[in-house]
Parts: structure tokens; sequence; C-alpha cells
């Protein structure tokens, strides 16, 4: 039975971890064609799931998350595009204050637009009853869903800064944007789609966990500073290793509710996270010695 | 400026606070006086946060936490049984303790990463505070005793000594803004404002960079659990939402909307944003008119209202403070 118990905590805890790393991602792809860390990206998660739970009444489940990765992306794309693209050589602080700024403006449309409860989407399959039986352990199909389509969002990122030359061109502009703008990379119209993506993801991340951990209004900020660690953790820029350290924050998350109260859980996790913060801001696989990342690693030169 | 008009200024809010009272007694309208003083003491806090973010360049988003910190131990403290007296040292202490055990690691950090740790932090806090009966829970500690000061003067909510308490937290705010304003312009000042311009090179002029930056971070949240504390006792309880994260936010918005190293700025707009968001002008979307000060302050006019108005040319000059390094 403990073992048992142990593969439910550590299977429940890639599933939330999955959702950090998804976030961190988000995180990697704005940094790296921007040098900004968007604080509004956990807002992505928020947007996503709401649009999605305000259209499941009326259009089939599939459509209704299609439409809220739209939406959202437009919302990243609009943010990008009203507020920060016309910005030469921003100041780091200045950056910072207009990120959190939008993402409280953002938590606070979708106060005014729904309300302050917690919301759900529908499972996506079965309901919160069903559940599967994995050696023992029992675990709710949705947390499959949530694994499958984080895999599926990573390797389809991985594939496109790989293989297509809008990502290599991403990839160009992340490590050099003058000589990619030399070589005739339009660098304006990749920072915005880089805020698609980001935005995109972000809202079907936010759909697929909704069933299990709900949506409310400002769970942005947590999930932005859990994500934020994320990809710290995998070293700002890799995006394989960003999964990694999700993963591994989630395990640590759901392994202390079984020893703290419930009520402490983020406690517990932010704290984890600020000490490793602390101990290994350069990320924690830096002494493996990193690949390229897939984005090519940005040179962090303010830290 | 010599000594002599320097201190002009400060006459001229010392005025306007007396001003201020004169009036609205005369008026029969000193109900207005009790948000005055709320709003004095968050400007307190403000006057800290200016100092840490705009002066030393380091960006906090958990000032609420230490506000918090400062309140719920002026709490606990006073209704512990203990002389009523050490509710505010004690409350000072904590903060200040607190201070500096976050402040020694998460400072060496920089840009992003110091507001994430510092968004960390605060979120931390509000969630002990949320999930610890102790502390009440989302229902907050209440029936606060007053804080004794002298005989008849006590910092409290009671009618009867509104007007005292209304000068009381304007004077403390004026001695908190004299301060601030002379380490702004001595040695440790100009060092805190090299530091913001560029750590190594302060460090290398000799300038001990970490002790610096922990000394600001400590007096800016010393200042905000000083606020903390006075206003718990002014206000006979507190609640969680004190810690939450949009009060760290709209804390530094007040300090943007201010011009960020303008202390002066940050004294005026606090005082009369905050008079507006207690007096309920903003209703609803008291939160969505700081963040969209925020974000407006950022990018139209990152040297705050009054450098806006200043390069339109509605403002005379200052000479002497812009131009330094």
């Amino acid at each position: 039975m403990v073992a048992a118990q142990i593969l439910q905590y550590v299977l429940s805890g890639i599933a939330t971890g999955s959702i950090y790393a998804i976030v961190g991602i988000g995180f990697n792809v704005v940094y790296n064609s921007t040098g900004i860390i968007n604080f509004a990206q956990g807002e992505f998660l928020m947007l996503g799931g709401m649009i999605a739970v305000s259209l499941q009444g009326f259009l089939p489940l599939p459509l209704a998350i299609a439409a809220a990765i739209a939406a959202t992306g437009l919302v990243g794309v609009l943010v990008q595009l009203v507020f920060l693209s016309w910005l030469k050589k921003p100041e780091m602080l200045r950056m910072i204050v207009i990120t959190i700024g939008l993402s409280i403006l953002i938590r606070e449309a979708a106060l005014h637009v729904w309300d302050e409860k917690v919301h759900a989407l529908r499972f996506w399959t079965g309901d919160e009853t069903s559940s599967l039986s994995l050696a023992g352990a029992r675990i709710s199909p949705q947390v499959i869903w949530v694994l499958a389509v984080s895999g599926l969002m990573v390797a389809a990122l991985t594939l496109f800064f790989r293989f297509t030359v809008t990502g290599k061109a991403m990839r160009a502009c992340a490590s050099n944007t003058a000589a990619a703008r030399l070589c005739g990379i339009r660098a304006s119209s990749l920072v915005t789609l880089s805020f698609f993506i980001a935005a995109a993801m972000g809202a079907l991340a936010g759909c697929v966990v909704s069933p299990i951990t709900q949506t409310q209004y400002d769970m942005g900020t947590s999930l932005a500073v859990k994500g934020f660690t994320c990809a710290v953790l995998g070293g700002l820029g890799s995006v394989g290793a960003a999964v990694a350290a999700g993963v591994l924050v989630g395990v640590l998350e759901s392994a202390s509710i079984s020893v703290l109260p419930l009520a402490y859980k983020d406690v517990v996790a932010l704290t984890i996270m600020l000490a490793i913060l602390l101990l290994r801001p350069q990320g924690l696989f830096a002494a493996i010695g990193r690949r390229p990342g897939l984005l090519g690693a940005r040179q962090d030169s303010r830290r | 400026m010599t000594a002599g008009t320097r201190n002009v200024p400060l006459l001229l809010v010392a005025a306007v606070v007396v001003g201020t009272q004169v009036i609205l007694s005369a008026l029969k309208a000193d109900f207005y006086l009790t948000q005055l003083t709320m709003a004095a003491w968050y400007t307190l806090l403000a006057l800290g946060l200016c100092l840490l973010m705009g002066y030393a360049g380091q960006v906090s988003l958990g000032h609420a936490g230490f506000f918090a910190i400062g309140g719920y131990t002026a709490a606990i403290v006073s209704t512990a049984g203990l002389a009523p007296w050490l509710s505010i040292p004690a409350a000072v202490a904590v903060t200040a303790v607190v201070a500096i055990v976050v402040g020694v690691p998460v400072l060496r950090l920089k840009g992003h990463y110091l507001a994430m740790a510092t968004l960390a932090f605060g979120f931390i806090v509000s969630r002990i505070i949320l999930g610890t009966p102790f502390f009440g829970q989302a229902d907050g500690l209440s029936d606060i005793p007053a804080y004794p000061l002298l005989a008849g003067l006590a910092i409290s909510g009671r009618r009867a000594l509104r007007v005292q308490n209304f000068y009381l937290a304007w004077f403390v705010v004026l001695v908190g803004l004299i301060l601030a304003l002379n380490l702004v312009r001595s040695r440790a000042g100009r060092a805190l404002r090299a530091i913001h311009g560029d750590e190594e090179a302060a460090a290398a002029c000799g300038i001990d960079v970490a002790r610096h930056k922990l000394a600001a971070f400590v007096l800016s949240a010393v200042y905000a659990g000083l606020a903390g504390a006075c206003l718990t006792h002014f206000n006979g309880g507190i609640g969680p939402s004190e810690a939450g994260i949009m009060k760290s936010v709209r804390y530094v918005a007040l300090v943007a909307a201010g011009g960020m190293a303008n202390l002066w700025g940050t004294l005026a707009v606090s005082a009369s944003l905050t008079f507006l968001s207690l007096r309920g002008v903003f209703g609803l979307f008291d939160d969505a008119v700081f963040g969209g000060l925020l974000v407006a302050i950022m990018l139209f006019a990152p040297n705050g209202v009054f450098g806006l108005l200043r390069g339109r040319h509605l403002l005379p000059t200052r000479v002497r403070a812009r131009r330094d390094p």
C-alpha cells in the first residue's frame, strides 16, 4: 500500500509539476526573444481556463478550448503590441513594474468579467469520480491528459524551434538580434509571435488543469512564481531542464501535503523554491554542463 | 540650497497638515481625518519603499508582508497580557529581524530574480496568515487595544482622539521623511545611489554593497512594520488582506507614481491616492486603478507625475536633484 501511495503522490506531483514547467517554458519563450520576464505569464493560464469554462455551456469542449487558446493568444499579442512593442531598450525595473501592472489589470478584468468564485472546466473524459488504476495507485484520467498535453506541447515546441524556419529565426534572434536583423529576419514580428506562443501555451495548460485544480481569477501570481522558479532551475533557456525542474518541484509539493496541512501547500512549495533560487541561481543543471538550450540560451548579462 | 531654504518644503507640508485639520474641523467634516490618519500610516510605508526602490534601486514586491508582520506582532503582543507599551517596539524588532533573515540571502539576487523572490516572500507571509488559526486565518485579529503614549494620548480609533491621532500620525510621517531626506543627502545615501547606478562600480569605489543594500532593506522594512503596528492599534485590528500581493503592488505603484527616487512625490501621491482609495472613491475598481496607474506611469512617465509636469514646464525644474549621477 505504501508503495502505491508514493506512486500516487509522484504521479500527481508530476502532473502539477508539468503545469509549472509549461509556465516556466512560457517565461523562457518570451525571455529569449525580448529579455523580458513577463510577470503576467500566470494570468494566461487563468484566462484560458476562465474563457473555456464560460464557453463550455454552448460549445463542444474541444471547440471551447480551441477558442480559449485563440482568445488568450490574442490577449498575449495585444499585450505585446499595445504596451511593450514601442519601448526601446527599457530599463529592467521598468519592465518588471509594467508587466506586474498588466498582470493586475488582467486579473481585475477577469474579476469583473467573471467573479471571485472558483470555476472548473468539465473533465475531458469521464468525471471527478472516474479513476484509472495504475500499479495499485488510483489516478484521475485528467492527470493522464495533463501529462499527455504537456508532453505534446514540449515536443511540438522542440520540433518548432529545431526544424521550422520561423523557429530557427526565433533562435537566431535570441542569440543575436542585430545579426539576425542583418540576415533579413524581422525581429519585431517574432517578438509578437513569442508572446502569442507563450499565451496560447498558457491557455492550453490552464484548460487541461482546470478540472483538477480549478480556475480562479487570482491564481496567476503563485503560478508565476512557481513557473519562474522552474525556468530558473532550468537555467532560463532550456525547455527540457524546465520540465525536469517542474516535475521535481511538483513532486516535492505533493509530498509536503502528506506531512503538513493543505493550507501550507504553497508555503512549502514557495519556500523550497526560494531556497533553490538562492542556492542555485545559475540553474540546477548548470554543473552538468549545458547543451546549448533549445532556444539558444540568451546571455543574461544583467545578472 | 542653504539650510534655511531647505526647510521651506517641510514647513509647507506641516502647514498643509495643520490647515487640513483646521478647515475640516471648522466644516464639521472631521470624519475625513480618520482616513487621512490611515493614509498617513500607509504613506510612512511608501516613504520607506521609496528609499529602497528609488534610491537603492532594489525592487520589493513583498512589502505588504513586512507591514503585516508589524501589524500582527503588535496585535499579538498587545493582547498577550504584557506591558502595553511593548507592542510597537516588539513589532519593529520582529520586522527588523525578519528583514535581516530574508534580506541577507535575497539581496544577493538582482533584477527579475529579486522581484520574484520578494514576491514569493510576500506570498508566503500571506499564506501563513491565512492558514494559521493563531493569526485568525481569514478573519484576522480584532479587539486590539489602543497603544498608550502619554496621559490622554494613545494610538486609538476613538472619536475623542481623532484629531490627536491625525497629528500624531502625520508627525511620525514627517519625522520619517526628515530622516529619509537626511539619509539620502548623506554619505550612505550617495552610496545607495551609486549602487543603484552600477553595483560593481560602487564596489570599486570602496562601498560595501551588500551592507548598504541590507541596511536600506531593513530600514524600509522597519518603516513598513512600524506603519503596520500603528495602523493596527488605530483600527483596533488587522486582516489578512493587509499581507496580500495586491497591497504590495499598490505600494510599488505609489512609489512609481511619485517618481521612484522622489520622497516628496511619493509623499504627495501616497497621501492623496491612499486617502481617495480609503474613502472608497474607486469603488469596485480600487485594485484596477492602482494596476492601471502602475502601467500608465511606467509607460508614459517613468519619472512620475511630477516628472511629467516638470518635463512639460508646468512645474519649476529642480536644478540640483536630478543632476546627481
